[in-house]
């Protein structure tokens, strides 16, 4: 008896986004419990090429928790059912000889499968792209302490620029929406003095670009702040909200009236 | 298309009419609640017959109620567009449910809506409707004699097809005409399996501002460290416990304690 366990899986396989997929059942044997779940699946993969089979498709990259590249909905949790870490941080301790795991992909429109449970995720890239960055003249650089920001102001900014873009914050709101990620990417320019001159047109581009993507709303369930590994904050929403309707109903984005007739 | 317009058919957009029209609704509810309390007053209707005549023939209050008839529409109608929006973001379900991530009733606002809709439908078909537009409610005469304070009450038949209610003095004796929606109230209630409903429909409506009202000041983006706290327990002690009870206990009480 070396500890090591015997597991079910039930992977969602799918050739490309034109097929319809299919659960497949594959047994994993002899699985190390201090493997991580991806290594798991890298066992897996290595039994099926063996067989000559195609192995399983699934996104990963640093396999050490920031990267946002690894998803997998396992057993009704993105990243698993441990709170606060990424699938590939996720031990296979966490689960018991004989177990069965079911793993899917991100389920959302905007997020279209490429090939079993990797998905296609660059709607987030488009939506940062429409507005999630800084302008920042050349020349000579100034002292990064030369403007003073209190200490809860950058906390509360990094707390939100921790976010990975891994998705699970879609994969877990029932609407499927992107709120969660959209609005630490609009928290996290928007807090600093860097980010004051583009703050209102920032984020009415980048909700403009998450509604084109066809995101869902937000009902405030918190569901997905419960399951996202680097516990980004459903305030962040209500802020996101607020620059909104602050920018859209209050703001003036022209200086001067445009002439009435004349 | 006008930038107004652009701002209500976003997704936010769509959420701050949902927010609006619900906050406005829940500020109905207390005046709603707060007046029919008169049931409770045991003067046989008097109080609240006179209190229903007065919201129904106060224009102020009137241009009030069409806003509020408006608001109804408008957020179950923008209720259902963002159901159906968002149910397309996710065409393919999973296979394994998640399990308690979220409140049951965040996750059931469509079906605790609509239980509630029929609810207004056929509440309001029972009462206003019949009230306003039919001839099924019939006619009351309260005599409060002045010195006394004592009141009695008898039926009274209008003279003419158009009239709506009336108050006299004759010799010391106030007289007071109109129409009899107590009698309304007493006959609905008498039934049970419509206590029952509407004990159901209020129970539907405790869970429904239990996440309606919090998640509107969150949509409003009015989140503080300070405030929220505050109306986390407006939103579940006043709005989900004691409305929705003391709006349950009108049937029960005519049920089990007034019928008798």
């Amino acid at each position: 008896m070396n500890g090591n366990m015997n597991l079910t899986l039930k992977v969602w396989r799918q050739k490309n986004s034109q097929t319809a997929g299919k659960f497949v059942t594959y047994k994993a044997e002899n699985i190390s419990p201090d493997m991580s779940f991806l290594e798991m699946l890298d066992v897996v993969n290595e039994s099926l090429t063996l067989k000559g089979d195609e192995p399983i498709n699934f996104d990963h990259d640093c396999r050490e928790g920031i990267c946002g590249m690894c998803s997998l909905y396992i057993n009704g949790h993105p990243h698993g059912p441990k709170q606060a870490i990424t699938t590939c941080q996720l031990h296979m301790r966490t689960f018991h000889d004989g177990q069965t795991i079911t793993i899917e992909p991100w389920r959302a429109s905007a997020f279209p499968i490429v090939k079993d449970l990797a998905v296609d995720r660059s709607a987030f890239d488009r939506i940062q792209q429409a507005g999630g960055y800084v302008s920042v003249n050349t020349g000579v650089s100034t002292d990064g302490n030369a403007i003073p920001i209190p200490k809860v102001i950058a906390d509360e900014a990094f707390n939100s620029a921790t976010c990975i873009g891994c998705g699970a914050c879609v994969a877990a709101c029932k609407n499927a929406s992107a709120m969660l990620f959209v609005s630490a990417k609009i928290t996290q320019l928007g807090l600093l003095p860097q980010g004051q001159p583009e703050r209102y047109r920032r984020v009415q581009s980048m909700v403009a670009q998450m509604d084109e993507e066809g995101f869902g709303s937000c009902t405030n369930t918190g569901a997905c702040e419960a399951e996202c590994p680097k516990e980004i904050k459903l305030t962040n929403i209500a802020r996101m909200n607020n620059d909104f309707f602050s920018a859209k109903l209050f703001r003036e984005e022209e200086i001067h009236e445009e002439s009435h007739g004349g | 298309m006008s930038e107004i317009k652009q701002t209500f058919n976003s997704s936010l957009g769509k959420k701050l009419i949902m927010a609006l029209t619900g906050l406005f609704l829940c500020t109905f509810i207390i005046v709603h609640v707060g007046g029919n309390l008169l049931l409770f007053s045991g003067d046989n209707g008097f109080g609240f017959n006179v209190y229903a005549n007065f919201l129904t023939h106060f224009p102020p209050i009137e241009v009030i109620a069409y806003l509020l008839y408006l608001s109804i529409a408008v957020h179950a109608l923008y209720g259902l567009i963002l159901t159906v929006k968002n149910r397309k973001s996710r065409p393919v379900g999973y296979a394994v449910q998640p399990k308690a991530t979220a409140s049951w009733s965040s996750k059931n606002m469509g079906l605790l809506g609509s239980i509630l809709f029929l609810f207004i439908v056929i509440h309001m078909g029972d009462f206003w409707f019949k009230y306003k537009y039919t001839n099924t409610v019939a006619f009351k005469e309260y005599r409060t004699d002045l010195a006394t304070g004592k009141t009695t009450e008898s039926a009274y038949t209008p003279v003419s097809a158009d009239f709506n209610h009336s108050v006299s003095t004759e010799n010391n004796v106030e007289i007071v005409r109109l129409k009899d929606l107590h009698a309304r109230v007493v006959y609905s209630f008498s039934q049970w399996w419509y206590v029952l409903f509407y004990v159901i429909a209020m129970g539907a409506l405790a869970f429904h501002l239990l996440h309606g009202f919090q998640s509107a000041f969150r949509t409003l983006g009015w989140v503080h460290r300070k405030y929220t706290p505050i109306v986390y327990a407006i939103g579940t002690w006043f709005f989900a416990v004691i409305i929705p009870l003391a709006f349950a206990a009108m049937p029960v009480y005519y049920f089990f304690v007034y019928a008798k």
